[in-house]
């Protein structure tokens, strides 16, 4: 992940406001909350578990934890963030709805981005090579993958109703950097990010 | 504290290195006080003997106070004199070029009060006696040492520092640097630290100073004019080097193995390495130690609580402006990974600008004195940046 801009930054870039308070959640060496902190005027946050990225954090100015998101996320106060972005990382959660529900209680917004499981290029490999599909945003064998909530567009969205989630923005990608509309984004799209917030305004844990 | 004999002196701090802080000299400054203590005493006069590194920028700007632990002093980095076998205890970091670069910042490093290593202790003289103070040597505490130190940093004309950093009670003196004097320094670097330290801490605190109190020679604290409790004493370094070095670590180094014999002796001579070693410990440290001050210091740090009028750890740090980088070692049971993380959480709930690290590592709570790529890493880069910050008027603000 270090030293490669992700897909998804940019536009999430465009996504956060001028001089946010903004935590992200797996923030890798860094580079999303610099950049925001250096365009944006952004007050920046990261949660990393990796201690070399966490490493890159420190040289690039940005306040970073380490360790769990859950764990890190914990004490902060609720709404201490206009905006918290999980990039391309819920899917490697082990309880993904008590991750939004913790983004959503610290965070007024939630932008997330995922890969798509629904795309149509996914779905052919499964259905005609007969073995777990691999691309650039899905780039693990079966056994090494820290994959283990991967989801579609249409999952995505069901479990946005389920919880009570507005969903304030949803923009596809078609790799490498295409921008799709919304129809059929759950077969065309092979990123997709979704900025969320409650319906109700009110903080607590969603219901699992 | 460190285990120091066995790193041999990198070349990086050799005398007339590149990156060695070179020749230093002691300096002491006394101000006659009364300082007023927590235990409702004062004390009056107050030396306290401090060294520096670096020059002091002419906006005042770049001075990093590093705060020592229980047996360190003010000699952090350097040589006294050609002929010294070994750096100051944390030349590590401390030097031209090093993660506090004495090319970039000032730094200055001094005794704390109630030590024996220059300023006033239990071993300096009483005024009102003409003698040792011995136990006649008020209770002081980690704010105290932190007070007398502001008087320091006051008459060296600073207003406010870079960084205020440490490791151990080091670390607690910078946490508590940070609470009692918020706008004095823009950045507070605690490692291996707690804000108070746990009941096993202060279990083994206390068997040190029941060694010491058992001591024939103790002789209540009255002892400078005859012989010195130096069995107490040793036994006393003899256990807090074990909280010092962890298990995997002791294992690794001596295992069961025997020292300079093949088989057991059936007898109470020193026979393991790891009872050799001890005992070499033990003994170093009472040639530079006073046992008083090792009394006075190490009751200080179980004293420590940074929640101490306030409600909670939380409300502690509602007022500090500081931004914050706490590392914590992995194997350090002594002041543990969660200790740090409490330091951690209850200043993000005032959103206060803090990176945490914990580093894997094999070495223990002395991990923070020995050589370690990702702490020399982190303080450098870390610093660095906001040292950067404050020039551009940028810090980092609270999300709340």
């Amino acid at each position: 992940m270090s030293g490669r801009r992700r897909l998804d930054y940019e536009l999430i870039e465009a996504l956060v406001p001028e001089g946010a308070r903004v935590l992200d959640l797996g923030c890798g060496d860094g580079q999303l909350l610099a950049d925001l902190q250096e365009h944006k005027g952004c007050e920046g946050r990261g949660i990393e578990i990796d201690e070399q990225a966490v490493l890159a954090c420190i040289q690039r100015g940005v306040a970073v934890y380490h360790g769990d998101m859950l764990e890190g996320m914990g004490f902060y106060r609720d709404g201490a963030f206009d905006v918290v972005v999980l990039s391309q990382t819920l899917q490697q959660t082990s309880a993904p709805v008590r991750v939004i529900g913790e983004m959503l209680r610290v965070g007024e917004a939630a932008i997330i981005s995922f890969p798509n499981f629904g795309y149509w290029r996914v779905r052919l490999q499964l259905l005609l090579g007969g073995r777990m599909p691999r691309n650039d945003l899905l780039p693990y064998a079966w056994h090494n993958t820290p994959n283990v909530h991967l989801c579609t567009v249409a999952d995505f969205r069901d479990l946005c109703r389920q919880q009570g989630l507005e969903r304030v923005r949803e923009i596809f990608v078609l790799p490498p950097s295409r921008q799709l509309g919304a129809l059929g984004a759950n077969w065309r799209a092979g990123l997709a990010i979704f900025q969320v917030r409650r319906e109700d305004v009110a903080y607590g844990p969603l219901a699992s | 504290m460190a285990t120091d004999d066995e790193v041999a002196v990198a070349v990086d701090s050799r005398l007339g290195g590149a990156r060695s802080a070179g020749l230093v000299e002691p300096q002491t400054w006394t101000f006659d006080g009364p300082l007023a203590l927590d235990c409702g005493r004062s004390l009056s006069p107050v030396t306290q003997t401090y060294e520096t590194y670096g020059e002091l920028s002419p906006e005042r700007d770049n001075c990093v106070l590093i705060f020592h632990a229980l047996s360190g002093d003010a000699h952090v980095a350097g040589y006294h004199t050609p002929d010294d076998v070994k750096p100051g205890w944390w030349d590590i970091l401390v030097g031209p070029g090093k993660p506090f670069d004495t090319d970039r910042y000032f730094v200055v490093c001094a005794n704390v009060i109630g030590g024996c290593r220059g300023s006033t202790g239990p071993g300096s003289t009483n005024p009102a006696t003409g003698r040792p103070y011995g136990l006649d040597f008020p209770l002081v505490t980690i704010g105290d040492m932190v007070r007398a130190q502001k008087r320091l940093v006051d008459h060296l004309g600073i207003e406010r520092l870079l960084a205020v950093t440490g490791g151990s009670m080091g670390g607690m003196m910078a946490l508590d640097w940070a609470v009692r004097y918020p706008d004095a320094t823009a950045s507070v670097l605690a490692i291996a630290t707690s804000a108070r330290l746990n009941a096993q801490g202060i279990a083994f605190n206390e068997v040190g100073r029941q060694a010491i109190v058992a001591d024939p020679r103790w002789n209540g604290g009255d002892y400078y004019d005859q012989d010195l409790p130096q069995s107490g004493l040793a036994i006393a370094r003899m256990v807090g080097h074990i909280t010092y070095l962890s298990e995997g670590q002791m294992r690794a180094k001596f295992g069961r193995r025997l020292q300079d014999r093949e088989s057991f002796g059936y007898d109470f001579e020193t026979e393991f390495q790891v009872e050799s070693y001890l005992r070499y410990q033990g003994d170093k440290f009472v040639r530079r130690f006073d046992a008083n001050s090792y009394l006075y210091i190490t009751k200080a740090i179980d004293y420590f609580d940074l929640t101490n009028g306030h409600r909670s750890l939380v409300e502690a740090f509602e007022d500090v402006q500081a931004e914050f980088l706490v590392v914590s070692f992995s194997s350090d049971w002594l002041y543990p990974t969660a200790g740090s993380k409490e330091i951690v959480q209850a200043l993000q709930a005032n959103g206060v600008p803090t990176t945490f690290l914990e580093i894997p590592n094999a070495y223990g709570h002395d991990a923070f004195l020995l050589p370690s790529g990702p702490l020399s890493d982190a303080v450098a880069n870390f610093l660095a940046n906001v040292q950067r910050c404050v020039r551009e008027g940028d810090c980092k603000e609270k999300t709340r």
